[in-house]
Formats: structure tokens, C-alpha cells, sequence
């Protein structure tokens, strides 16, 4: 591999490594954001079972 | 479905830049660097001009979903200056053998356009999320689009070690395979960087709802 083949394969290998990073990151945010969804639908869920029990335990 | 296209012209793209074009008769293999440097840096521009244009709608407008689109492409745009700086300092070491030269109008101009937009953020982060930020944030994104045909034309008025014009005023300064691949590597990027921008701009506009929707649930 000549000097020149090997800057060319440098500079696009970090094209693509920082690419790749930002999508990790975009991926790994998307990711916090789905379990942050299934955590609200978990309490919207269990606001009125909750509810319903305490009004059967005051009645 | 972008994202897909995406991935299938970036690979396109590849297999034209390393197999199909022949190496130029100046530079040699080096010059296989410019298919995505110079792609990338249009790419750039685009991102800073779609995040000006943003930016002025929401001046316009008012409309929040504007600032929310304008932070992301000048986002996107900083990040494609990333790459513009750090592919064209490994094509200055294998041409000009320096990895930056201070003295070279075009290459400070770049990193001036990269600093300012950079700075865009910490302006942005400094103020409370609101009107007032999202305003702040919009006129600054309009001013830095002055610098975008300065630190263009300052490519063809270089005459220290001489950056490569690619397109003059009588079309590009190449043909055949070489221009093909370029044209890919071209769309590829745009493409590309339009996908990122909607992934992330899908991501943001879920962030705002879900925060707004705790604040209800609170």
C-alpha cells in the first residue's frame, strides 16, 4: 500500500467512523426515549387501578 | 426508505470512486479523497443555508417546529464540517505534505464558518428554552449564512499553495467516469444527510412531546 492509498483509506475510514458515531448516538437517544415511553404508558396504566383499589378500600 | 436510498448510493458511490474512475493524471490516487470532500462540503453549505432558511420562518411565522428544524440542520451542517475539515487536512498532508497551513485563506475561512456555527450552540444552550432562545437562535443562524459564499469564493481567489477549482464558470473541470462518480458521491451525501436530518429531527420532536406530556402527567 503506497502513502497516498493509505490517507485515502484514512480519510474516508473517518468519514464513516464519525458517521457511525452520530448514529450510535441518535440510535442510543431513541432507545432512552422508547423506555421513557413504556414508563409513562406504565404509569398512565396503573393511575386508575390504583385509583379503583383506593375506592374500594375507603368504601 | 431515505435511509435505505441513502445506504445504497453511499455504497454506490464507493464502488465508482475505488473501482470504476481512473486516477488522476495530476494527483494520482490522492485525489479520490475530493469525491467525498468536496460532496461533503456542498453538503455543508446546504446544511447551513436549510438551517438560515429555517430560521427565517420561524422569524416569520413564529412556529416552533422552524427553530426545532433550523437547530437540526445547522446540527447536521456542523457535523458535515467536521468532515470537510478533517478530509481535506489528510488530502494537505499527501499534497501540500502540512496538515494545516495558517496562511491559506480558504482553509481559515472554513474553520471561521465551522467556529461560528459552532459557537451557534453555545449561544443556544446559555439561554432558557423558549421564545427568547429560539429567536436569538434564528438571527444568529441568518447572520452565519453571509459566510458561506465568502469562505466559497475564497477557494478560487487562493493563490498560496493553490486549492483545486473544481467547477469554473465554463462547468466542471472534469468529465467521464470521474464525473459521474463525483455526481453519485454528490447525491449520496445529500441524500444522506437528509436522512440523518430526519432521524434526528424525529428524535427531537419526540424528546418535546414526551416532556410536555410529563409536565401534564406531574
Amino acid at each position: 500500500m503506497t502513502t497516498a492509498e493509505k490517507y485515502v483509506t484514512a480519510a474516508y475510514c473517518a468519514v464513516f467512523a464519525l458517521l457511525l458515531l452520530y448514529v450510535v448516538i441518535i440510535a442510543l437517544k431513541l432507545t432512552r426515549l422508547e423506555r421513557e415511553v413504556d414508563e409513562l404508558v406504565e404509569r398512565t396504566e396503573a393511575g386508575p387501578a390504583e385509583e379503583a383499589r383506593e375506592r374500594t378500600l375507603v368504601g | 426508505m431515505v435511509a435505505a436510498l441513502a445506504l445504497a448510493l453511499v455504497t454506490v458511490a464507493l464502488v465508482l470512486v475505488f473501482f470504476v474512475a481512473p486516477n488522476d493524471a495530476n494527483q494520482g490516487f490522492s485525489q479520490r479523497i475530493f469525491y467525498f470532500h468536496v460532496s461533503i462540503a456542498f453538503t455543508a453549505y446546504a446544511c447551513f443555508i436549510g438551517g438560515a432558511w429555517k430560521a427565517l420562518v420561524h422569524l416569520w411565522k413564529r412556529d416552533p417546529l422552524a427553530d426545532l428544524e433550523s437547530y437540526v440542520a445547522v446540527h447536521q451542517g456542523l457535523i458535515f464540517g467536521s468532515l470537510v475539515l478533517i478530509t481535506g487536512s489528510i488530502w494537505a498532508k499527501i499534497s501540500w505534505g502540512h496538515w494545516w497551513l495558517w496562511s491559506e485563506d480558504q482553509l481559515v475561512l472554513f474553520l471561521v464558518l465551522f467556529l461560528f456555527y459552532a459557537a451557534y450552540f453555545m449561544l443556544r444552550f446559555s439561554v432558557d428554552p423558549g421564545p427568547q432562545r429560539a429567536n436569538l437562535s434564528a438571527v444568529y443562524a441568518l447572520f452565519g449564512v453571509v459566510l458561506i459564499p465568502v469562505s466559497f469564493l475564497a477557494i478560487r481567489i487562493a493563490k498560496g499553495f493553490i486549492h483545486p477549482v473544481v467547477f469554473t464558470r465554463h462547468g466542471p473541470n472534469f468529465g467521464g467516469w470521474i464525473l459521474v462518480a463525483y455526481c453519485v458521491s454528490q447525491v449520496a451525501m445529500f441524500v444522506l444527510a437528509y436522512a440523518l436530518y430526519r432521524l434526528e429531527l424525529a428524535g427531537k420532536r419526540l424528546d418535546e412531546r414526551l416532556r410536555g406530556l410529563r409536565e401534564v402527567l406531574a
